[in-house]
């Protein structure tokens, strides 16, 4: 069974289709990247699956469980959602870590609220929190940030911020982690250490989809490459058939293949 | 006629009472407006297009009007139009009256420092907290309210000083506080008459009080100075 199956996904923002009938699925333990032109919809796309965003058509399932359908108005609903959501993680490109909150704090936090809103809480608070700091410094310790548990986000390195930021994701235990553009903000040398854990994910059989620009990462770390192209998925392959066989004319020319 | 040293302790008697007014009148306030203007920013930033409308026209009456006729109106309304005098002739119908108009004044002001406050903060501390699964009140109490708070302090500090010196408008409904017990010695009080200084010294209340505030705000300051 696929972990995950989009089917039909369309999107717009007022008149202009930013999405349009978007498919594709994705096996456990893979990796997807997502590459293409500015303003294609990659990041919509994401904001989809993560419910920012609602599609206007289409479904989408995990597990082969329904968990969104554009014509079940269900669906959106608050509860509904943030029970969905738990299938999927999205680390932003620009971290949006909570500044008040040590690295610790940052990932200990929603685990904590959710704990609190479970029925058996109160009986168990001391168990329940032992083990999410527990989770919470394995996740810290296997981003590499064991030393740094306690710094808050302004004295942190962009790169241990988006650290930061991929620990707290997991910590939610997501199946499928997706991310935007993570190195986008960071300097060459600190996109090095972010990549480098990402890929350690994938070695750890983590389900991801990553959206990039990076394309020899991509093309090492992928199972299955999507180019998108103003709004529809133009080439899905292997990273082999993507990066080096492309099929379509526009992705041999985003990939700099033509000489122009 | 009786000495300066004579007249002192009766005077600083006199403004010490008149000043328990003020400080009284201070933190009910502040009691009730900090968190009223919270529930004020929220229906002005509502996502129901009336109850925003509402809640913006209410607070452009209030900010769009002096203090001083809010005072008269709610002093005066109950019993002269409605002949029903609800906060009665005493002194403590004034201050209840007083209360009511200061606490709805100041909850409009610090209503719309609040939303600056909520709207500086980026959207994504929102995105982040939805992906993670967290419900819109928690996003507000455990993400939000306190990089508001940090962000709010500096205007707050100066509505909170405005507020200490405001209250003396209470004198127009007849309300002790401390600016009328240092001008009962102009007109003859316990003996004294025809002495201006009882009201210089007032100001030394006030200097001290708003002097204790500016140390206390920057020590928020300072205290939420560790994350930014
Ligand atoms: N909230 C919005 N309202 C209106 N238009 C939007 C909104 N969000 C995105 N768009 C438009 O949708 C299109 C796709 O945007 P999107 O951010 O998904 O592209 P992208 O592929 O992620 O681009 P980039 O590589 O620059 O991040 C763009 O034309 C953008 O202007
Ligand atoms: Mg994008």
């Amino acid at each position: 069974m696929h972990i995950l199956e989009v089917e039909h996904i369309s999107k717009s923002f007022e008149k202009t289709e930013v999405l349009k009938d978007i498919c594709f699925t994705l096996e456990k333990s893979q990796v997807l990247s997502i590459i293409g032109s500015s303003g294609s919809g990659k990041t919509t796309l994401l904001r989809c699956l993560n419910f920012l965003e609602h599609a206007d058509q289409g479904t989408i399932k995990v597990n082969g469980e329904l968990i969104f359908d554009a014509t079940d108005p269900s669906y959106r609903k608050e509860a509904v959602m943030r029970r969905n959501l738990r299938h999927f993680g999205l680390v932003f490109q620009s971290f949006n870590l909570f500044p008040q909150y040590t690295a610790l704090e940052n990932v200990m936090l929603a685990p904590k609220l959710s704990a609190a809103k479970e029925k058996d809480y109160k009986s168990h608070k001391k168990e329940i929190l032992a083990s999410i700091e527990e989770d919470a410094l394995k996740y810290l310790d296997m981003m590499g940030l064991s030393d740094r548990i306690g710094n808050y986000p302004h004295q942190l390195s962009g790169g241990q911020c988006q650290r930061v930021a991929i620990a707290r994701a997991l910590a939610l235990k997501p199946d499928i982690l997706c991310f935007d553009e993570p190195t986008s903000a960071l300097d060459p040398e600190l996109t090095g250490e972010v990549l480098k854990v990402i890929k350690s994910l994938a070695e750890q059989k983590m389900t991801m989809i990553i959206v990039t620009h990076e394309m020899s990462f991509a093309k090492d770390v992928s199972d299955q490459v999507i180019f998108m192209n103003d709004g529809i998925v133009l080439e899905h392959g292997t990273p082999t058939e993507v990066f080096e066989n492309p099929k379509e004319e526009r992705t041999k020319q985003f990939l700099g293949m033509l000489n122009t | 006629m009786s000495t300066f040293l004579e007249q002192l302790p009766i005077v600083i008697n006199s403004l010490n009472i008149g000043f328990l007014q003020t400080l009284k009148l201070f933190f009910v306030t502040l009691l009730g407006a900090l968190p009223l203007g919270l529930l004020i920013c929220f229906g002005s930033m509502s996502k129901i297009k009336p109850v925003k409308r509402l809640f913006q026209l209410l607070i452009w009456i209030v900010r769009g009007t002096p203090l001083m006729i809010q005072l008269l109106i709610i002093y005066y309304f109950p019993g002269l139009v409605l002949d029903n005098p609800i906060w009665g002739g005493a002194e403590s119908g004034r201050f209840a009256a007083s209360a009511v108009a200061f606490i709805i004044n100041y909850a409009c002001y610090f209503s719309e420092i609040y939303r600056g406050g909520i709207i500086a903060i980026p959207i994504g501390q929102d995105e982040a907290g939805l992906v993670l699964g967290m419900t819109k009140s928690d996003i507000f109490f455990k993400v939000k309210l306190l990089q508001m708070i940090k962000r709010i302090l500096p205007p707050m500090s100066n509505e909170v000083l405005t507020l200490v010196k405001d209250t003396s408008l209470a004198r127009i409904i007849a309300l002790q506080e401390i600016i009328w017990a240092g001008q009962a010695f102009m007109k003859g009080s316990q003996g004294i008459s025809g002495a201006i200084w009882p009201l210089f010294f007032t100001a030394i209340y006030y200097l001290i009080c708003n002097g204790l505030l500016t140390v206390l705000f920057a020590r928020l300051e300072k205290k939420l100075s560790y994350f930014r």
